[in-house]
């Protein structure tokens, strides 16, 4: 049977939609996650501060593979049959919000500290202040490498093609088995990754050039 | 019965032994000036008075409020005690008015309608009703320092604190931060003032409370303080002050 190159592109396109709505979930789920566990991790009580700590270090020190793995095979344990969507999902959205809390605690410590007293002064609870006064301001400052992160979450998807996940990586693996072109399938795989970040870096990027431009 | 009494307050930074036995009592409507040299403890006194900084001995009275070492309800403290800050730490994403009516609607569930009005009303009482719209980047320091003494008035606090509010101006603004402070002080405000403005202390003050290594050490009308200091140490911190001055 033969292939032709818009076979193979067609098939991409499929395993690229699976790539962004992977990315989608997982950049939403960890950004929910992240913000709570970013709550966790500047709250002023010790127990959670070390919670937190523990489980962004466990995150950002293992390999995402690792994690994709610990998901797939360890909720299996359970007797849970966990499908390769489902894994690829959790274990990408753990991996997204163990980042995203650790760069919005940076954008939080850079607030002035004179911001926490004066809204503490007037008598604003920590998590009053935090939603008034400090996330408003670290926001702007956040945006930009949150999204160049995203960059980081669109690549990492590539790794759920291991546990059988159709995305773009894997679908590009199996037609570079079926056409004996790896070269040219990989290529366009790699075209379909650059055209999903490259966008995204040129605007952090432009983001970063405008919010940090002095007002 | 004082509005607010501070006895044997203590309070290490670790080793550092910055407060030694603080005791203060003032009344309602008194206006009081701390002073001393930097690293007198003055700052850190001021700031234990609404739970800024923790205290490791002691015990603080506020107007009912009750406040040591292991217990404080900060949250009702601070609607009883007001500050304003050397750096003025306005929100900047706030506008001038948003500023004021903040604490009032969160911790007070004012309604937005009167939260305004109640802006309003403060921003007039510091001469800066025009600006309620304004962003606080678009004001002068003596502006600044002015909004932030409205946005503490808003939750009508019993006692104002004012941690050198006017060090951080330029010399041409603090004259107008000084007037709505004064003003503050004829309406009958209980205020407690680090300050170095001496002439200030001594034509409004009605108590001078002079800080030297941790401790009170001397206290008094403040035309009688520096007009005869009783210890060697005001004495020479008044000369100090003077020659520069």
């Amino acid at each position: 049977m033969d292939f032709t190159l818009w076979d193979i592109v067609r098939n991409l396109l499929i395993g690229l939609q699976w790539t962004v709505l992977l990315s989608l979930v997982a950049f939403v789920c960890g950004g929910i996650a992240g913000l709570l566990l970013l709550v966790a991790r500047i709250s002023d009580s010790g127990l959670w501060r070390a919670l937190a700590r523990g489980y962004i270090e466990l995150f950002q020190g293992t390999p995402l593979l690792m994690q994709l793995f610990m998901v797939f095979f360890g909720i299996a344990l359970f007797g849970i049959d966990v499908s390769a969507w489902m894994a690829a999902a959790i274990a990408l959205t753990l991996f997204t919000s163990a980042f995203l809390a650790e760069i919005w605690r940076g954008c939080v410590e850079s607030i002035p500290r004179g911001q926490w007293e004066a809204s503490g002064s007037l008598a604003l609870s920590r998590l009053e202040q935090l939603r008034h006064v400090i996330l408003p301001q670290a926001l702007r400052i956040a945006i930009a490498p949150t999204v160049g992160f995203s960059v980081q979450v669109v690549k990492g998807t590539a790794v759920t093609s291991i546990i059988g996940f159709t995305e773009l990586t894997k679908t590009g693996g199996m037609l570079a088995n079926a056409t004996f072109e790896p070269f040219l399938t990989y290529g366009l795989v790699a075209l379909g990754y650059f055209i999903l970040c490259y966008p995204l870096s040129l605007s952090a990027r432009y983001l970063e050039r405008r919010l940090h431009a002095p007002a | 019965m004082p509005l607010l009494r501070v006895s044997a307050l203590h309070k290490y930074y670790g080793d550092n032994h910055v407060l030694k036995g603080v005791d203060l009592s003032i009344e309602e409507g008194e206006v009081v000036a701390i002073i001393g040299r930097s690293g007198s403890g003055k700052s850190t006194f001021l700031r234990t008075l609404n739970g800024l900084e923790s205290i490791s001995d002691g015990v603080i009275e506020v107007d009912g409020e009750y406040l040591d070492a292991a217990r404080a309800d900060l949250r009702s403290l601070r609607q009883k005690v007001g500050m304003v800050f050397q750096q003025f730490n306005l929100f900047p994403h706030l506008t001038v008015g948003e500023n004021v009516m903040l604490a009032p609607q969160v911790v007070k569930k004012t309604s937005k309608a009167e939260a305004r009005q109640l802006a309003h009303q403060m921003l007039e009482r510091v001469g800066l009703g025009e600006k309620f719209d304004a962003y606080p980047d678009r004001l002068s320091g003596g502006q600044q320092q002015r909004v932030a003494i409205a946005r503490a008035l808003a939750m009508s606090p019993k006692v104002l604190l004012c941690d050198e509010i006017t060090s951080a101006l330029d010399p041409e603004l603090v004259n107008e931060v000084l007037g709505v402070v004064r003003q503050l002080a004829k309406e009958g405000m209980t205020l407690i003032m680090v300050t170095h403005e001496m002439r200030f202390a001594r034509e409004v003050g009605d108590k001078l409370v002079f800080m030297h290594q941790g401790k009170v050490h001397e206290m008094g009308n403040p035309r009688e303080v520096f007009a005869a200091p009783q210890t060697p140490e005001l004495a020479n911190f008044i000369g100090a002050v003077a020659q520069v001055g």
